[in-house]
Order: structure tokens, then sequence, then C-alpha cells
């Protein structure tokens, strides 16, 4: 290569412009050779400089280059006649292309038949010495030689195949402003051998392409729901919430349902909702006192409350279930605060896993995370659960929140939190929540003047607003696409 | 439209009019039906009187009767009714009055489960009427819009095929005997909860109409029917007037229905105020009230002053209020949630994290960046996830078991976080290699030492996928997580070691138990062949999973 790259160099000083193509021919070396040389001189800067062309050709097709080597079919059709003549079944044996050759041979008066030969016609030479133009022609093409060939000619050997028309592309060359005859070779990259010796001082180095991306970084990356979570967590730990160990998925009805006032006939007690377990089928310990407290506000009321006069049955209790909202857990710590000897005020918070036996589709699965918080002190207010929504969603970069009254079988009063959605152009539901109701509060045996306050969303919702996803399963589960991890950021 | 029933607005384009969606919430069955929906927004504008709703009792001799049979107590105990007199149904109202009927049997009557409805034209039938039970081939009559008689037997037969009526035959199918309803002359007004029957159908003629509703709970057979006499008595003759029907149970205890009570309650002004944020005067109070048509009045107290007291009359249409929180409730919504001023709550506590969350958000990040991408995958999971994929025959022994799994994805909680994440690989093959993947998460297992019978446990599991196992890879990262939680290694006490063990889920001989200070806390190895070939994956994979509780 570096020998052709001198010798390109030393045309150029000597005669000035060229064709690459021309300089091949001359040079006697092939095309792609120079090509290469021009390249490498290229990213040297302005050595020479080269304008890209491209030119239509003739080229010999392959059976034109074995026209060139053996000569033209007709011509060795010719010579495959003897002597003494041969049939026309015996002729067309002899070469590849006879039948061709026999044809363009006949008519340039090189062959005869003779009918009347012994046992039936055979081919004669009518002449006795030929001239093989075609042959002549195309060794012509080969050698350069094109002027020579007149335009009929070439159209003729197009039409017989032996001649083709190509696009070929070359160079124009010329001088560079920084021509020089002789080139240093360029450094890819610096070397440790370079930086020992010094070396580097005196080297160049090829120019980087900053037009190309960089190579793609073999790294760890976390879960996108999970990065929302951890934002979420942070959030509440700002806001001086403790968290609650929830790492307890398997749950009594009578923690999930019974302890918050949900009746036992309720729908979301169907088996069409919760996920009930056949083992183990139950649960085998209770607080019996608070028990029986339960039993009573349910059935016959208290407390100031009439009850949901219905039946309660300790077998229903007792069933298990995979836990359908962390507030059962809540119940358990709020139960836990009500059997200290003096009330502390807490602040409570979980972002923890909860099931349901929904049937499935791009928005519900049969398990999600629930984000929850509880605030239990004296003398809390609903515009207190409001002004918590507020800084709280605030945090979340959700702004511009609106209430709805709703039903929690729970809390009263209960509220639905909606926020404006500007991508989505509509009110979106982003929590739910409400003061937990005396018949789940008293019970347990919290002072009368204590309220608790207490909210829950979904953490999926949001994260799939956020990242604009309409299907859950890309976000949850195994039939996630990793890919999809490299490109979600952190959350806001 | 600021009140309980406030919905989205929506418009649509092809009208002109704006179309409100309104949400009714669960519990108000009042508010089910236009005539309730359109009752309460006037009320609450002002445009109309709180209605008074009335029972009254024929003289003896008129009044309808029905007398309840023993037998009942074995399918359906209990029955209660009343007679809307005098009423003109329309086109429309009609329709309205059916729905209703649906919407309730739907909801509060659990799907006719616990209180079925029937109405009749009273004008076809004559009383007594008689609640009984019978065998099933005993019963036979005409059922609502079919040509001839059926028995029971075969009414429940016919109905097999009825997508509308289908499933409410389980509620009485294996009972020994069926409920029905008779007049003094055997006619059947319905067997409840599946049909009623065709004789004494109700059309736009009808004048007078017979209710009866049939329950397995008392308490909602009364809210079922007060909700309906109190929603179509606006049709009677005498408006919001309903006679009442007298009821005889087997011991010959009387009772008239429908009860149509009104709860008396007393609430303190304060108290309203102090739980909601806000700072409104009895009156006001009162008058908030009244738009919510809960009848109220100042009791005592000065006018505004700290310690009023309000009368509150609740109607027969609102059994959702059962304790003063549901009035205080109501206030609120009257007041309007969106106008009632945020504020800080003044509870000032210290945060803390629950320890073993906070373990695993710093391993969390620790193992991403050593170059694993964290999987989520899910709890539940089929019986072969935990047990034959992994070639652990028993696996499942120590499983919780899902009672009424919807598909085999949900048959029980996984055990072992491997085959989520494998799952995972499967579903990313396509990504360049390696794939290094890891969860921090809960498996759950049976443990009878704890009240519900089962606990989580917190594992971490990460897998090596790639052309060749990588066991050292998943060896280093067991190292550096080791040297992350300070534990080093040796065999002595308080070091960490890896030592031969088995486990069918792992290429023989190449299979580890993790032990930190003397106790096997999982395993590390690589996957047996037939387990990567089980998830359908073609390249070997090392795993590591260990429990990470004994490091708090």
């Amino acid at each position: 290569m570096a020998d052709t790259t001198t010798h390109v160099l030393e045309h150029l000083a000597e005669c000035g412009p060229i064709d690459s193509l021309t300089l091949a021919v001359k040079l006697g070396t092939d095309h792609q050779r120079i090509v290469g040389a021009v390249k490498s001189l290229q990213s040297l800067g302005n050595v020479i400089t080269a304008e890209q062309r491209s030119s239509k050709q003739w080229e010999l097709t392959k059976e034109g280059e074995e026209v060139v080597e053996k000569g033209s079919h007709e011509a060795l059709v010719y010579y495959n006649v003897p002597e003494e003549g041969i049939s026309q079944k015996e002729l067309m044996q002899t070469i590849p292309n006879a039948k061709v050759g026999f044809s363009k041979a006949m008519s340039a008066g090189w062959l005869m038949v003779d009918k009347t030969a012994e046992g039936g016609p055979k081919i004669r030479r009518k002449v006795d010495k030929i001239h093989d133009d075609v042959q002549e022609c195309l060794l012509k093409f080969k050698n350069m030689n094109i002027d020579d060939i007149i335009e009929s000619q070439k159209q003729d050997f197009k039409k017989r195949k032996l001649l083709q028309e190509v696009t070929v592309k070359s160079y124009w060359l010329e001088k560079g402003p920084q021509f020089s005859l002789t080139v240093e070779k360029q450094e890819t990259d610096l070397t440790p051998e370079m930086i020992a010796t010094g070396s580097w001082k005196e080297k160049k180095f090829k120019p980087y392409n900053f037009d190309a991306l960089g190579v793609p970084l073999e790294c760890g990356h976390l879960h996108p729901l999970m990065k929302v979570k951890t934002e979420v967590r942070q959030i509440f730990l700002e806001m001086g919430f403790t968290e609650m160990a929830t790492n307890n998925y398997v749950e009594s009805s009578f923690w999930n349902f019974d302890t918050l006032f949900v009746p036992q006939k309720h729908p979301a007690r169907d088996m069409q909702d919760t996920f009930y377990l056949s083992d183990p089928v139950h649960a085998n310990e209770f607080p019996l006192e608070y028990l029986e407290r339960v039993e009573t506000v349910h059935s016959v009321g208290g407390y100031g409350s009439q009850g949901y006069n219905y039946e309660w049955k300790f077998e229903e209790t007792k069933k298990n279930v995979m836990r359908t909202h962390t507030t059962a857990v809540s119940a358990r710590m709020l139960y836990r605060l009500a059997q200290q000897k003096k009330f502390i005020p807490v602040k409570y918070f979980s972002i923890d896993k909860v099931f349901r036996n929904e049937n499935l589709d791009a928005t519900h699965l049969a398990e999600f995370h629930q984000v929850e918080g509880v605030v239990a002190d004296y003398g809390l207010t609903l515009g207190n659960l409001m002004g918590l929504f507020k800084e709280f969603f605030n945090k979340l970069g959700i702004r511009n929140l609106r209430f709805k009254p709703t039903y929690n079988p729970y809390t009263e009063p209960s509220m639905e939190i909606f926020s404006y959605h500007e991508g989505l152009k509509k009110w979106v539901e982003v929590g739910n929540s409400g003061m937990f109701r005396p018949e789940m509060l008293l019970p347990m045996g919290l002072p009368k003047d204590v309220a608790v306050l207490a909210w829950g969303l979904s953490l999926e919702r949001p994260t799939m607003i956020k990242y604009g996803i309409d299907n859950i399963r890309e976000l949850v589960g195994h039939k996630v696409n990793l890919k999809w991890f490299i490109v979600t950021l952190y959350a806001d | 439209m600021i009140s309980k029933e406030q919905g989205e607005e929506k418009s649509e384009g092809a009208s002109e009019d704006i179309i409100y969606r309104i949400e009714i919430p669960a519990n108000r069955y009042d508010l089910l039906c236009l005539e309730g929906l359109a009752r309460a927004l006037l009320i609450f504008q002002g445009k109309m009187k709180i209605p008074h709703y009335k029972a009254v009792t024929p003289a003896s001799r008129h009044t309808q009767k029905i007398l309840v049979k023993p037998a009942t107590a074995q399918v359906r105990p209990y029955v209660v009714g009343a007679v809307l007199r005098d009423i003109t149904f329309t086109r429309d109202n009609y329709k309205s009055f059916i729905d209703l009927q649906d919407k309730l049997h739907q909801n509060l009557c659990r799907r006719r489960a616990l209180v079925a409805i029937g109405t009749h034209d009273l004008d076809t039938l004559t009383g007594p009427f008689t609640y009984d039970a019978q065998v099933p081939k005993e019963i036979r009559f005409k059922p609502l819009n079919e040509m001839k008689e059926y028995t029971a037997e075969e009414l429940m037969e016919l109905y097999s095929t009825d997508s509308h009526l289908k499933p409410y035959l389980q509620i009485i199918k294996d009972k020994p005997v069926y409920p029905v309803i008779y007049d003094q002359n055997r006619v059947v007004l319905s067997m409840p909860p599946i049909i009623n029957g065709d004789h004494s159908k109700i059309t736009l003629e009808t004048k007078n109409v017979l209710i009866e509703c049939t329950a397995v709970d008392l308490y909602k057979a009364k809210v079922v029917l007060d909700t309906l006499v109190c929603m179509f008595s606006q049709y009677c003759k005498e408006p919001f007037t309903v006679e009442r029907v007298e009821v005889t149970q087997a011991n010959g205890r009387k009772s008239v229905y429908p009860e149509l009570i009104y709860q008396q309650a007393v609430v303190s002004v304060s108290e309203i105020n102090k739980s909601l944020g806000i700072d409104e005067s009895s009156a006001s109070v009162v008058e908030l009230l009244n738009k919510m048509s809960i009848h109220s009045t100042i009791v005592e107290g000065k006018k505004g002053g700290q310690t009023s007291k309000i009368s509150v009359a609740v109607p027969p249409t609102r059994h959702d209020i059962i304790h003063p929180c549901d009035i205080m409730e109501d206030v609120a919504i009257a007041y309007g949630y969106n106008n009632i001023k945020m504020s800080i709550p003044h509870t000032v506590t210290i945060a803390e994290q629950c320890p073993l969350n906070k373990l695993t958000d710093q391993l969390r990040v620790e193992l991403s960046q050593s170059g694993f991408t964290e999987a989520l995958t899910f709890t539940l999971c089929s019986k072969e996830d935990i047990s034959d994929k992994l070639r652990r025959t028993n696996g499942t022994s120590e499983a919780v078991h899902i009672a009424n799994p919807k598909t085999i994805e949900f048959q029980v909680a996984r055990t072992t976080l491997m085959s989520g994440l494998l799952k995972t690989l499967q579903a990313n093959k396509k990504m360049p290699l390696p794939l290094k993947l890891f969860e921090i998460s809960d498996v759950v297992l049976k443990d009878n030492t704890r009240d519900v019978g089962a606990r989580n446990e917190r594992r971490l599991c990460a897998v090596n996928y790639n052309k060749s196992p990588g066991f050292e890879i998943i060896h280093g990262l067991l190292d550096r997580i080791m040297q992350l939680l300070e534990i080093s290694y040796g065999k002595e006490k308080e070091g960490y070691f890896i030592r031969t063990a088995e486990d069918p889920a792992f290429f023989p001989g190449r299979c580890a138990d993790v032990v930190v200070r003397g106790k096997a806390i999982g395993k590390l190895g690589v996957l047996h062949p037939e387990v990567v070939t089980a998830f359908d994956l073609s390249l070997p994979c090392a795993v590591l999973e260990i429990n990470i509780q004994p490091f708090l």
C-alpha cells in the first residue's frame, strides 16, 4: 500500500492531475489499490485533493473474456469443421456455443451445407482461411484501445453479451495545498510506549471521527419502577414518616378485612377479587379480646355506630388471604400503638406488594405495589389530610389537585384525589384517601379523640403515566424488555 | 353541580348539550335511579322540599298479609313486603323501576344471594299470601314470559342455559326445598331468587304493586324494600306514601313493613368543624345538611356557639349513615371538599427506615454498580415453576397454595427468586451477552410459628447467563456482597465460606452452600442443563440465591 501511495504522489508530481482509472492502467495496478491509497492520503489532511466521479464504461463480459482468450464462437465452429465435413448434429456437440457460432459462420459465408453428401447433409468449409474480427476487436477493448471500435460494433457485441456497459466510480486526483512526496505514517492512538519514550512528540495522529457514537457500555441498571419506589420512599422520609415493615404477604381475613370494618359479605371479599389460601387455609392466633370487640361492632354496633346488623362469623375471619392492601399492616400497627400505655402520635408509610384476583388486562395485574401513608394524632382534620397530599404530590411533581367524594368501607369522610394531566388532557385519579372510621379505631383501643388520616395509591399507575406506558406488562414481571431500562431516567 | 354526585364534565362532539358522567358511590343505593338522583339534586339546589316518606296501615281487612311457613328456614327464612297504591306508570318510569331492581339485585342483594325482589300486579292476586318452601318437583307454575307451566326441577334445567338467570341457580340448587310464594288461590307469585310467576307480572297498566323481598339477611331486605318504595312512591296518588304489609312468622310473631324509620341523632357542630378543619355556624351546618336531604334543626346552645348541637333525622333512603361521622362527611360534601382550606398537620415525628428495606436498597444499588440489572418478577407463579422446572420434586411442600387461582400462573407463592429471573432471561434472549440479572425481593414460606402460618423471607438472587457458566462471576459477586456487609472470608465463627452441596436444580459438583457465621443462608452454582432447557434457555447459567435477613 505504501508503495502505491508513493507511486500516486510521484505521478501527480510529474504528470499533474489524472483520473484514478487512467492512473491504474498507467501504473499497471488494480484500481482498488489506487482507491485505497487515495483514501489513506485523504486521511492525512490536504496532501491531495480527490474528487469523486462516476463514468460509464464498456467492459468485457465473462463470455467476452473467453472470446479474447480462445477466439469467437464462429471461428471455433469453423475450426471444428474437418476437411471432409461433419454432420450438423455432431458439430453442435463440439463446443459450448456452437449454435451461435454456426449461424454467425454461415452468415459470414465461412461454411456451407452440402446436401448431396453421402449419408445425409454435411457441413463443409466454404473458404480456406478466415480472419477472426470479433476476437481482434475484443482484444483491443481489453487493451483499452476503445476509440478504434465503431459504435455499431459495440452495440452488436452488447447484444451478443460479449460487452457490457458499467458505471465506474473513480477519483479525479490533483495535488493538494499541502502536497508532499514524503508522507509519514499516522498513528491511530497513543500507546504506553510512546508515553514512556516520549516518541508521541514526533508522531502524527490520525484524527478522530467525532460524528460517530461511542461504544455502548456494559453496565447494570435499576428497575424503573423500583427507581420510582426509591423516590417515593425518599419523599416520605423527608416528610418525617416512619417506614412500616410490610414483609408479610399472607394475611388473615381478620386483619385484612374485619379490623378495617369491611363487612363479611362485602364484594371485595369475594373469591373473584381476593386470593384465598388453601394451605395454610386458616390463621390460628388472634388477639381474642380485640376480636370480640370487632365482632360486636360489625354485628350490633357500638362506639356510636349502628354496626352492619348481620351475623359475624369466626369461620370467615380465620380465612387466610394474600393481602389485598397494605392497610392490613396499618391496622396491625395501629392496634399495636393502641396497646401502649400512653398514646404517641405517629406518621407511618409503606410501599409494598398487594394481591388481587383480578381479570388481567393492560392496566391490571394480579399483584401491584401499594403506596400508603398514615398519620395518627389528636385533633387532625380533613383539611390536614388535603394539606398533606398537596405537599406529598408536589414533591412527586404533581400539582393542581382536586378532591372528589367516594366510598370506602373503612374511611369517613373518604376522598379520591385527582390531578390534571397536561399530556393526557384530563383529570386522572392519583390516589384514594380518608379518615379511618371510629368503628375501626375505637375497638383497637385508641383514644376517642385520636383521628387517623390515611391515603393510598398504586406505584405502577403514576410510573406508567410518567413513562407513557399503556401496557403494565412492559413495566412489571418477567416479560419486560430489559433494553428499555437503559433509556429510562430517574424520577423527577 | 357541587354535590356528592359530581361528575367529570365530558362534552361529546355530536351533541350541543353537556353530558355529565355521574359516578355513584357504592353505598348510595338512593342515587341508583333517575328518580333518586334528580330528587337529591333538586333538594341540593333548593328547588324541592325534602319529602317525608310515610308508611300507612289500611283498615285491617284491607291489609295485605304474608304468612311464613317453617320450611323456609331451611333455605331463605325472611320475607318483607309493601304495596304501592294507585301508582301511575309511564314507559320511562316503568323502565326505571325495573332497572333499579336489577341494580339492587347486583350490589346490595349480592347477586340475589342475600335478597331477591319480586314485584306483582296486586289486582291479579288475592291475599293473604303464603311464603313457603317446597320440594322442587312439587312446585309447578308458569314462569314470567313463558308459554307453559314447569315444575321447579324443570325450570332449573330450562334456565341452566339462560345467560341472565344461570348465575342465580346455584343459590338454591342444592337445597332440599325451594322458596315459593302463593296467593290464597295457590297462584305462584314467585320462586325466589330465580323467577316470578307470569300470572302477576306488572305492566304499564298496573295500578297497585305488591313488592316482596325474600332474604337470608333481614336487615338488608328491609334496606332494599325501603329504597324501592322511597324511590317509586313518588308516582303514587299520594306521593311518598306507602301501604304496609303484615308478615306473620312461623312462630306467630307479627311485623309490618316497610319500616321507613327516621334515625334520630344529635351531632355536635364544634366536632364537625374540628374534624373537617372548617368554621361554620350551626345555622350554616343545618343548611348544608338540609341540602343533602338530611332534615336537621338546631337543638341547643347559642346560635353559632361552640356548644351548639344539631338534631338530625336520617331518612330511610340513607341506610349508609350508621355513625355521626357519616353525617360529618355529608357536611363536608355539601361544603365542597375543594373549598376546605388545606393545612399541614401539627404532628411532629422523627422518621425511621425499616431496617430490612434499608439494607435491601443499599444492596440493590451495589449490585447494579457491579454490572447486574434489576428485575422485578411476580410473587405468584405456577407449581411447576418452583418444582418440576427446577428439578425440585418436593418444591411445593413449603409453599403457600392459592385456593382460587384463575390461571395456573397463580397457583402458589414463590419459594425462590430463581424461576422469575430465568423467565426474565427467556423473555430477553435477544439481548447481547452476557445477561446479568438480580432481584432482591420476598419469597413466602410456610411457618407454623406465625399467626397466619406463613412468613416472608427477603432473598437476594443473581444470575449470569453467557456462553460459559461464569461461576467465578457469581462467586465474585458473593465475595463483593460479603465485603460490603463486612463479613470476611474464613471458616471461623464470624466469617463466610462456601462448601460443596447438592441440589437437584444445579449441575452435580457445581453447587455450593453459602455459609455465614456457621449457618447456610443459600446456594450458588451452575444450573443443571435440564433446568436451563426447562426454562427454554440454551446457554449455561450460574446462579446465587441467599437469604439476607441474617445480616440485619
